[in-house]
């Protein structure tokens, strides 16, 4: 087998075709809205973290994505055309986070849905992912642990080898041991096919090493989405001592995103423009840090990367 | 072939850390010209790090005149970094080892000798002209 790519790959970031594009895109439950005026786009052969805290819209983001659910109001498309285009049949591979199968069916039929429902299917694929989990392709759905269960889905949505595998919170019932296996199995199916990965996580640790694109949405928008280092390379963490209260005057050329004070330390997370004050001690943010900063502030402007942002807002005029 | 060890807490960015070990490994002669560096994705699989993290690595290396790809064959060293005078059976290294023997003889244990070579070495390296030592400490 060659290897896909030798070299070229990540350099023509701005020349990748998009993979997955949101226009717009709102979702109405009885309740409220879930998702509203999300835009982003996501370029071809990425690793995407989705995060966000619970109810900010990622499911409901990715249930749309998938084909699953109908949006309130705007467009998603795959691969530069409407979700719904025959070329976009069987492109998208989805793990949803309730890992719905069948009960009643054993493994071996759930695989042989998968291979009957799709005909690119691998089936050599997704025995390889069950083949660290030591339970018999005759036992039931019904009858497998959470973290079992999981493994069935990713094994069934990998199968299908997908252009874009969107995973709901893949690893959250998974063992440590597992769930670096089946990671860096995702991770070698990306680097062979060029698969894009759309995936949610609420552990930043387990998102930080595999993903190199981040679309961070809170109360149904998105916040910020792009590359992650120019995402990081955007922001400064910066430390001065301050006498006063307050933000103190000379950050104010500066998008401020948040401020904390522990005695006369002063640390503020900020999209600097222009040099700093003189005295100010300023460090790149570690991924982490960035989330946190952005959840825990309110009010503060999205911020999409050039890449990130979707190229045409009035297609649909 | 080596196997890539990724610590998410050394601080140091996950590519440099490819970067490093390969160079570690070019030191030691654990990988020799025309030896294959692993694929992408053989790399991707055994440490679930990004494809693309692996990439950027070996373009690094790549750069630096270390290792070069063939197109559809993989990533080829074409250099070593490692010095024959420092293999183990040459004199330098009889030489140390003889001083070693010395030292311990008079009384000096592990961390005084450490100590006073890295003393000598840091004199060595910070004064005299024509000095690499900074060169491939992975400077970013």
């Amino acid at each position: 087998m060659t290897e896909l790519y030798s070299g070229d790959f990540g350099e023509h970031a701005e020349t990748r075709p998009t993979a997955l594009e949101a226009d717009g895109l709102g979702k109405r439950y009885r309740r409220g809205w879930a998702l509203r005026n999300c835009s982003f786009r996501l370029p071809a052969g990425r690793i995407c973290a989705m995060v966000g805290p619970n109810g900010a819209g990622k499911s409901t983001l990715m249930s749309i994505a998938a084909h699953l659910l109908a949006p309130t109001e705007g467009t998603v498309e795959l691969f530069g055309r409407p979700l719904d285009a025959p070329e976009n049949q069987g492109r998208i591979g989805y793990a949803a986070q309730d890992k719905p199968l069948y009960g009643g069916f054993t493994v071996a039929e759930t695989l042989r849905l998968g291979r009957d429902l799709n005909p690119s299917w691998d089936q050599a694929k997704a025995e390889a992912l069950l083949a660290g989990g030591r339970f018999p392709h005759s036992a039931r759905i019904g009858s497998l642990s959470g973290g079992q269960r999981t493994r069935v889905s990713l094994a069934v949505a990998l199968g299908k080898q997908p252009d874009l595998l969107i995973l709901d919170e893949p690893m959250s019932d998974l063992d440590p041991l597992a769930r670096h296996e089946l990671m860096g199995l995702l991770m070698a199916e990306a680097a062979e096919r060029g698969t894009t990965v759309l995936m949610s996580s609420h552990v930043v640790a387990e998102l930080e090493d595999a993903c190199d694109y981040l679309v961070l949405l809170a109360d149904g928008k998105v916040l910020l989405a792009g590359d992650i280092e120019e995402l990081l390379d955007a922001h400064l963490l910066v430390t001065a001592a301050v006498t006063e209260d307050g933000t103190p005057a000379e950050l104010a050329s500066h998008q401020v995103i948040e401020t904390r004070r522990n005695g006369r330390q002063l640390t503020a997370l900020l999209r600097p423009d222009g040099p700093l004050p003189g005295g100010w001690h300023a460090e790149t943010p570690t991924l982490g840090e960035l989330l946190l900063a952005h959840l825990r502030a309110s009010g503060v402007p999205a911020l999409l990367t050039d890449e990130a942002r979707p190229a045409a807002a009035a297609v649909a005029a | 072939m080596v196997d890539f060890r990724i610590d998410r807490r050394s601080g140091v960015a996950t590519y440099l850390q490819i970067v490093q070990q390969t160079k570690q490994a070019l030191r030691l002669g654990l990988l020799v010209p025309g030896d294959r560096l692993p694929t992408a994705k053989q790399v991707v699989e055994a440490t679930a790090i990004n494809p693309n993290t692996v990439l950027k690595a070996y373009r690094e290396l790549e750069r630096e005149g270390l290792v070069a790809p063939r197109p559809g064959l993989g990533t080829f060293v074409l250099r070593t970094l490692a010095h024959e005078e420092a293999a183990p059976d040459s004199p330098l290294r009889a030489e140390l080892a003889a001083w070693a023997a010395r030292a311990r003889q008079a009384g000096l244990d592990r961390d005084d000798v450490t100590a006073l070579v890295a003393a000598v070495v840091d004199e060595e390296f910070t004064a005299g002209p024509g000095d690499a030592a900074g060169k491939d400490k992975g400077n970013l």
